[in-house]
Parts: structure tokens; sequence; C-alpha cells
């Protein structure tokens, strides 16, 4: 169950070591090689909970602000029903953060603590969604590269060893699909479109190519935490294996459309059948990821001020929440 | 760890279909149940997912404990006379 009161950790955590909790990894690792699923109330190291949290709440963050880079675009959606397949989409990431911070609630994180995690800038989330979009196709490549990068991610975490993580991105991965295609469909219409759509349908490739490739994280031998997740089957692939899967995947798409990758070394290697791309620069990534990308303050102080703006709303609900339990309390007497 | 001032969690159930049992789909924040509905309709079934909805408190639920299931469940495995399978019928009989 998805019940926070029951979730709290049975016994304090034991001194490292402890013959005791020694076991008990022994046989947490045992269900995790057997392919068995944890449920919230389970018994788990704090090092499986701490990361979990991290990863989930920072997963949730990310479908949050990920709604403003393309929010920006619903006012401005160049016909009826492009807009209302964008409302459709920027609404399907606030579930998709809905559904998240549900899952890493069970672990024994409060809604609000992850809240406030975000709005005070603790807590981090994807470094692509700190990007602007200037122009239509911006949205275009958003959902074609940025949910497809995001779909190779998730895909494996549907066989994430935590139950209620495993859930969430079911259902998240069901309704990825139609964002990635209705991306590529916006950059196919552009791209087939008059010389300066095309152009525009190239800039916007030209935007994201790069930001996108990051999202899969450091290279292996950069990424630390890696291999204990992988141990306890959090993580199914590694970022570069993923990476690589991505542009695989996407480069014939990119032709299909008629763009160019904006990457003067990539070539398709026939020995390895996969393609080999340029080097990416990991500067920019960690500066991003420090807060300096080109929209993380702007990010921020929109998700402050939403959450301030709907104060009064929260308040309201509240206080008539109250004032029916009252009520009801009164009749009773 | 649920402070004053946070909106109470609520577990949601949905009928996908009439006909078959509600399921347990997850849980959302809302300031009484009626807000937990509206909620759990937006959150959980934009794509026709369902067409009915429970909405249970969370502390409400009475949920038996894992370090509880040897004994809870356990006894159920030896009781093999409660499968049709344990018993052979003699192939000559039919309908059995």
């Amino acid at each position: 169950m998805y019940t926070q009161g029951l979730d709290a950790p049975g016994s304090k955590s034991m001194p490292a070591g402890n013959a005791a909790t020694q076991r008990l990894e022994a046989k947490f690792q045992a269900r995790i090689d057997a392919e068995e699923k944890i449920e919230p109330k389970d018994w788990m190291p704090d090092a499986y909970r701490q990361t979990l949290i991290r990863q989930i709440s920072q997963h949730a963050h990310s479908e949050i602000v990920g709604m403003l880079p393309e929010g920006n675009w619903i006012t401005r959606a160049p016909s009826l029903l492009r807009k209302t397949i964008l409302i459709a989409k920027v609404q399907d990431e606030g579930g998709h953060g809905a559904y998240l911070y549900s899952a890493a609630e069970t672990l024994g994180v409060s809604r609000e603590q992850l809240i406030e995690q975000l709005l005070s800038g603790k807590a981090k989330y994807s470094s692509i969604f700190n990007y602007p979009t200037p122009t239509w196709a911006d949205v275009g490549a958003i959902g074609w590269l940025v949910d497809g990068a995001a779909i190779m991610n998730q895909i494996p975490l549907c066989r994430c060893s935590y139950g209620p993580y495993a859930r969430a991105m079911i259902r998240v991965c069901k309704e990825e699909s139609f964002h990635q295609r209705q991306g590529y469909d916006i950059m196919l219409r552009l791209a087939r479109g008059t010389a300066q759509q095309k152009q525009m349908a190239q800039g916007a490739l030209n935007r994201w190519w790069w930001p996108s490739l990051m999202m899969f994280g450091p290279s292996d031998v950069d990424s630390p935490h890696s291999a204990q997740s992988m141990r306890w089957k959090i993580k199914r692939f590694s970022n570069d294996e993923l990476r690589q899967k991505f542009v695989d995947f996407t480069v014939p798409q990119a032709e299909f459309l008629g763009l160019t990758v904006p990457d003067a070394q990539l070539q398709f290697d026939s020995a390895t059948q996969h393609y080999r791309f340029g080097a990416i620069d990991w500067a920019e990534f960690e500066q991003v990821l420090k807060g300096h990308g080109p929209c993380n303050r702007e990010r921020l102080a929109a998700r402050r001020d939403a959450h301030e703006s709907g104060r009064w709303v929260r308040d309201a609900a509240a206080a008539y929440a109250e004032k029916q339990r009252r009520r009801l309390s009164d009749q009773a007497a | 760890m649920q402070s004053a001032n946070e909106w109470p969690l609520f577990e949601i159930f949905i009928r996908a279909r009439s006909g078959i049992d509600h399921k347990h789909v997850g849980s959302v924040h809302a300031s009484d149940a009626q807000l937990a509905l509206e909620h759990a309709r937006d959150v959980y079934t934009r794509r026709l997912e369902g067409v009915s909805i429970w909405v249970v408190r969370s502390s409400d639920i009475v949920a038996s404990d894992p370090a509880d299931a040897e004994e809870l469940f356990e006894p159920a495995r030896d009781k093999i006379y409660r499968h049709p399978t344990f018993y052979d019928i003699p192939e000559e009989v039919k309908t059995l």
C-alpha cells in the first residue's frame, strides 16, 4: 500500500557491521537477485531507501519543471488542435510528477518536504529543462528528443526492484509514447513545410541534440553510484549503453526528416552496427546542474510563483474541509 | 511524517469497466474525500482507465505486517487437498 503511516522503518537503523544487519542485507540482496519486488513495508537497507528517495524525487521534480518549457507555448500554439494536444501533454507531465511523488512518499518522505526541496533549490532535476524554447519547433524537438530520451531511460525502470516506482513507471511509459509521436509529428510537418519552417526545425534540432545526449547522465567511468544501483536492480543499463541506443534509434529518424544532426563526427560504424558520435561537453552539463544553465533561475522562479499564487486555493480547500468536518460533528452531537 | 497543514493522503481504487473489481492504482493528497475524487479523476483516468473510483483515507487502511507473512500465509502451503488436482480420478469417470 502507498500508506505513509505504515511504512516507517520498524527499527532504527542498526550500526553498520552488526551481524543482524548483515543477515538482513544478505536476505534482501537474495530477494533482489531472485527478481522479487521490494514493497514499502519490507525491510530495506537505509542506503537503498535514500538512493530511491533521491532518484524518484529528482524524477518527479523533472516532470513538474518539465511542464514549463512547453507550457510557454500553450497560448501561442499554431492551431486549436496543436493547442489541445499540448495542453494534454503538459497535463500528463503534471500527472507523471504526481505518480512519482506518491511513489517517493512510500519511502517515508512527505510531499511537503519534497516540494520544499524543489522550491528552495536544494533538490536537483533533469538538466534538460533549463534550456529555452524560443520557437514552436522547440516544442516538436522536446517531444521527439527529450521524451524519446526519457522513454529510453524509463522503460528499464518499469522492471526496477522497488514495486511502487516500477508501477509508476509503467503508467508513465504508456503515456510517454504519445508525447514522442506528437513531437515527431510537429517536426515532420515543419520539415515538409516551407524552407523557413524547415530551417526552424533544424534550429531546434541543433539546440536540443546535445542537451538530450546529456540527459543520460555522466559517462560510466564518471558515474560512481551506478554499480551499486545495478546490484540493487534500480538501474538495468549503464548511462553509456542507453545513450548509444538513443543515438542509434534517433539518427535515422533525423535523416527521414531531412535534417542534419549537429555533430560533424557522427558516423555509422558498420563493424559494430552503432553510430559513433562526437565528445559531449561535460563542462556545460556540470554548469547547468550547478544552476548556471540558460533558464535555471527562471524555472525556479516560475515554480515558486505558481506555488505562492496557488496558496489561497489550498487554504480555501482546507478551510472548507474543516467547516464540513465541524458541521458533521455538530450534527452527530 | 505528515505535518498538520499538509493535505491528508487518500488511496485510489479504480474499476476499469463494469464486471471487474476496483484495483488500487496509487494515491493523491486532498483536503477532503470529495476533492480526492476530483484529483483521482484528473490524475488516474485521463485515458478512459475507469468507470468508477473509490477513495479511502490512507490512515484508515489496516495492513498486515510483512514480518508476519510466514505465520499468516505459510499454513496454506501444506493444505494441498484444497486443490482439485490433489485427487486422482479414474479416467473412465467423466465430467468430474
